[in-house]
């Protein structure tokens, strides 16, 4: 069998003809694989869904308990099969939940990565390598200039702006889903155990990550804070909160921003924004070119982001490799 | 910025790592207040000699052309495959930021780096040796500290800050008057031992500078009610010049001219320089002077000659320059400070007379009467480049800084015109989350008929209300979103229509319009008028001559 038999691009995102289902569809289909919970992956209103329990759980929380026909539950590192097609669900450390997905069909193994990283993240398993004969990666960070900075300086320059300026509130935009309490986990963990101030949009998911076992420490609602009450500590928001009427209510905001996009300076100044934390949940290139070495495929697809760099690399260094145009969009929040 | 644990973030605080960290969050941080205390926190934490070095950068005193740009592409090319390098360089846009960001993370060594070190470096490098110093300098850095080297290697450093918000960290960091600190100043050596020393609490420097500059006396505004208060009889009035304020120092055959904030501006006025043969101390305006006439020129005249490091010859023959003088210092070695301002005048008046005519005149004093020819001669001066007038007390002794009931000045009213609001942008601190810097333009014919041309931007002059309205306009009647700017309907019958005060006007090739407002705020919001009733940019052409 030849490993675009297997799995090929259709209007609607990746098939697995073979197996009769989708992998992260864009569009309700019949049967859909999901990699992870964030929406431009996980869309609501499939006849049949599976994923991971906390993605399941993810999607009940953003769309509603109907948010798909029916839904099964896959277990990292268990072996299952879709209508035919070997399937398994490997951690991919990206967010709660995230999975990459391994198909297995006729002696031919494609891995589907979803979005994945290798930085160190408290919220969520870490990325498991798993060779195979085709490895899909994004490629949203694929280019030589995105080397994120380790993840402890970043959290140091938040902390050390609240030491300089003890009077203004440091409202942080951070994406609701992964992002947000990653931040304010790995601000726990650097020590910073006064009360983290959310926006109201967080409040679900960060109760679900708690249930989960995650540690996040002292959370409280914004809306049930007085401006005084926030001075000189730290706020997590969603990034379009940072250009609502809703900043209005500090006294003195420092505004930041949580992104892999802050290492380039022209998109901090575009954000207008004071802190830039580069934090980003993605690939960036040395761990990506890295993955590839360690992985070994014969031969990697490229999606979403810089995929001609990506395939450049991948020429320079004898892999085949070749882009897949799906349609995905930039994630200018990330 | 340097208190990470040693065990986490490992930034020796003299570290050129650590100086890239402060530029970035200058850069960021929009309120004076702000920047301040980043520098004045990074002086604390930063030991000898490197913050002395810090300081002469952001400064403006020192900036090197060690390396050419391009030598920085080559470099990286040694590591990275070519078309990786173009992808990466399409996608920045900056060829130093660029390279700061391929080049290969040695990690072991990352942020060691001293700042004065690799400056000394950079100074002492010959041409055949750059590449391999240049190179071995990336590899001991981090990206911030990449990108910076990069930008003061070639000379390419655009802090942002001006040398005055500088001196005046150095105030705050030391609770000293930052007259004492630009007094000193010119007398000062990189990288400042003795100065942070004194800031510290140790002795003095003395000021051993010869033609030093002297820190200037400025006026409080005056206006109709506080000028009932006073007993004219009192004061000398003068115009008030639309030049810059300037000081011309001779001392022991050394001559500088001086910013009002102490910065030495000799270079891009070499007319004047040349015609300081003196010692003295004068304290004036700098003009513009129509060739020939001898005739004072606008203030658009000037603008030509300023901000210039140097200035070609045929610059210095059409837009030749003057002093007008309105207070004399110091004269052949006798400080005249503690003197009341009539003997200073008197002293000026015989001065002033020996100079050369075309580079020094004198700021006439103006007869008052009474309050009302005051105020009839602000509102009708007799030359283009004057803005006001000025009340000096006569027996006031030359005191630095803004000392009270001394000086006056009261400027004429300013201009007015009607524009329409055609951009917003999110404020910053107090003002995040709110629309509050307005960019207006007038009409102008163009191809397809009437076209709206910016003519400036505004960010003050309304109350809290006001503006509370005008973000509601924004968010109601936007277009278009670029991050945070957003245009917004600005139609012949649909718009709003801003009266916009400001002082004056000037030629402008950076401007679509061709003029730049100076001081422009909002005075008042025309809810009641039309786009299409606002002014057609002939309105203020006619202002630039």
């Amino acid at each position: 069998m030849r490993a675009s038999e297997l799995l090929t691009v259709t209007d609607s995102g990746l098939y697995c003809p073979p197996g009769g289902f989708y992998i992260d569809p864009d569009r309700p289909v019949d049967r859909a694989l999901v990699t992870h919970g964030h929406a431009d992956h996980a869309r609501s209103g499939h006849a049949h869904v599976m994923a991971t329990q906390q993605t399941l759980d993810i999607m009940k929380i953003r769309y509603g308990a109907g948010f798909a026909g029916a839904e099964q539950a896959a277990s990292y590192g268990n072996d299952l099969n879709v209508g035919g097609v070997h399937v398994k669900f490997v951690p991919a450390g990206h967010i709660l939940g995230a999975a990459q997905i391994v198909l297995e069909f006729e002696g031919v193994r494609i891995v589907v990565s979803g979005d994945y990283k290798r930085a160190p993240d408290p919220t969520c398993e870490p990325f498991e390598p798993v060779p195979c004969d085709i490895f899909i990666t994004e490629a949203t960070f694929g280019l030589p200039v995105f080397s994120h900075p380790p993840v402890v300086e970043e959290i140091g320059k938040l902390t050390t702006s609240v030491t300089d300026f003890p009077e203004r509130t440091h409202v942080i935009g951070a994406y609701s889903l992964g992002k947000a309490q990653r931040l304010i986990a790995l601000l726990r963990d650097n020590g910073h155990d006064a009360p983290i101030f959310v926006h109201g949009a967080l409040e679900r998911l960060n109760a679900y990550y708690v249930s989960q076992g995650i540690e996040l420490g002292d959370i409280r609602l914004v809306a049930n804070s007085s401006a005084e009450e926030m001075r000189g500590a730290v706020v997590i928001a969603p990034p379009s909160a940072l250009g609502d009427r809703w900043m209005r209510r500090f006294d003195d905001p420092l505004p930041g921003f949580a992104s892999g996009w802050m290492q380039i300076r022209a998109r901090r100044r575009q954000r207008g924004v004071e802190l830039p934390l580069t934090l980003s949940d993605h690939i960036d290139w040395p761990d990506l070119t890295a993955t590839i070495s360690e992985i070994g495929p014969g031969e990697v697809w490229v999606t979403h982001g810089r995929e001609e760099a990506t395939v450049r690399w991948c020429e320079l260094n004898g892999i085949k490799a070749q882009p897949l145009s799906l349609l995905g969009f930039e994630d200018e929040a990330e | 910025m340097t208190r990470l644990d040693a065990d986490t973030g490992a930034m020796p605080s003299g570290s050129l790592k650590a100086f890239a960290e402060l530029l970035d969050r200058l850069v960021l941080t929009p309120s004076r207040n702000g920047k301040l205390r980043l520098i004045a926190t990074y002086l604390a934490d930063t030991p000898d000699p490197d913050r002395g070095i810090a300081l002469a950068i952001l400064a403006g005193e020192l900036s090197l052309k060690a390396v050419k740009a391009n030598l920085f592409r080559t470099l990286a090319e040694e590591h990275i495959d070519p078309i990786l390098f173009r992808l990466s360089y399409d996608y920045v846009g900056d060829l130093a930021e660029t390279v700061s960001l391929v080049w290969p993370q040695k990690a072991d060594n990352a942020g060691s780096l001293g700042l004065a070190d690799c400056v000394a470096r950079l100074e002492a490098l010959t041409r055949a040796e750059a590449p391999a110093v240049v190179a071995d300098l990336l590899d001991r850095l981090n990206p911030a500290g990449r990108w910076a080297l990069i930008k003061l290697a070639t000379g390419g450093l655009r802090i942002g800050i001006s040398a005055r918000l500088t001196k005046q960290a150095l105030a705050l960091y030391g609770g000293k008057d930052v007259a004492e600190i630009e007094e000193l100043w010119h007398g000062l050596k990189i990288p400042y031992g003795d100065l942070f020393a004194w800031l510290e609490g140790g002795e003095k420097p003395k000021n051993t500078i010869i033609a030093g500059f002297s820190p200037v006396m400025l006026s409080h505004p005056l206006d109709a009610a506080l000028l009932s208060n006073l007993d004219l009889r009192d004061y000398q009035a003068e115009w008030k010049w639309d030049g810059i304020r300037v000081q011309a120092v001779g001392q022991q055959g050394v001559a500088r001219l001086y910013s009002r904030s102490g910065e030495d501006i000799s270079g891009a006025f070499p007319d004047v320089v040349e015609a300081i043969d003196f010692d003295a101390v004068i304290d004036g305006e700098l003009l513009a002077r129509v060739p020939k006439t001898g005739r004072t020129g606008t203030f658009s005249d000037l603008q030509q000659r300023l901000n210039r490091k140097t200035v070609s010859s045929t610059l210095l023959a059409k837009y030749p320059v003057m002093v007008r003088a309105y207070d004399l210092l110091r004269l052949d070695g006798e400080d005249l400070r503690e003197r009341p301002l009539s003997e200073r005048r008197e002293r000026l008046d015989t001065f002033i007379a020996n100079l050369d005519s075309d580079r020094f005149d004198i700021s006439p004093a103006l007869e008052i009467p009474d309050a009302a020819a005051l105020s009839a001669l602000r509102a009708n001066p007799p030359e283009p480049p004057i803005e006001g007038v000025m009340l000096k007390r006569r027996d006031a002794p030359y005191v630095a800084g803004r000392p009270k009931g001394q000086w006056w000045k009261w400027k004429r009213d300013p201009f007015n015109v009607d524009a329409v609001l055609m951009y917003a942008q999110r404020g910053h601190g107090k003002r995040s989350g709110i629309y509050s810097d307005f960019t207006f333009g007038v009409w102008q014919d163009g191809e397809t008929g009437l076209q709206l041309v910016p003519v400036g931007k505004a960010y003050f002059g309304f109350t809290d209300a006001e503006l509370a309205e005008l973000d509601r306009f924004v968010r109601n009647n936007t277009v278009e979103r670029y991050g945070p700017v957003r245009s917004v309907r600005a139609e012949p019958q649909h718009g709003l229509v801003l009266e916009i005060a400001f002082e004056g006007l000037n030629r402008s090739k950076r401007h679509r319009s061709g003029v730049a407002m100076r001081f422009p705020r909002i005075s008042r919001i025309r809810w009641d008028k039309k786009p299409i009733e606002a002014d057609r940019i002939g309105a203020l052409e006619i202002l630039l001559d």
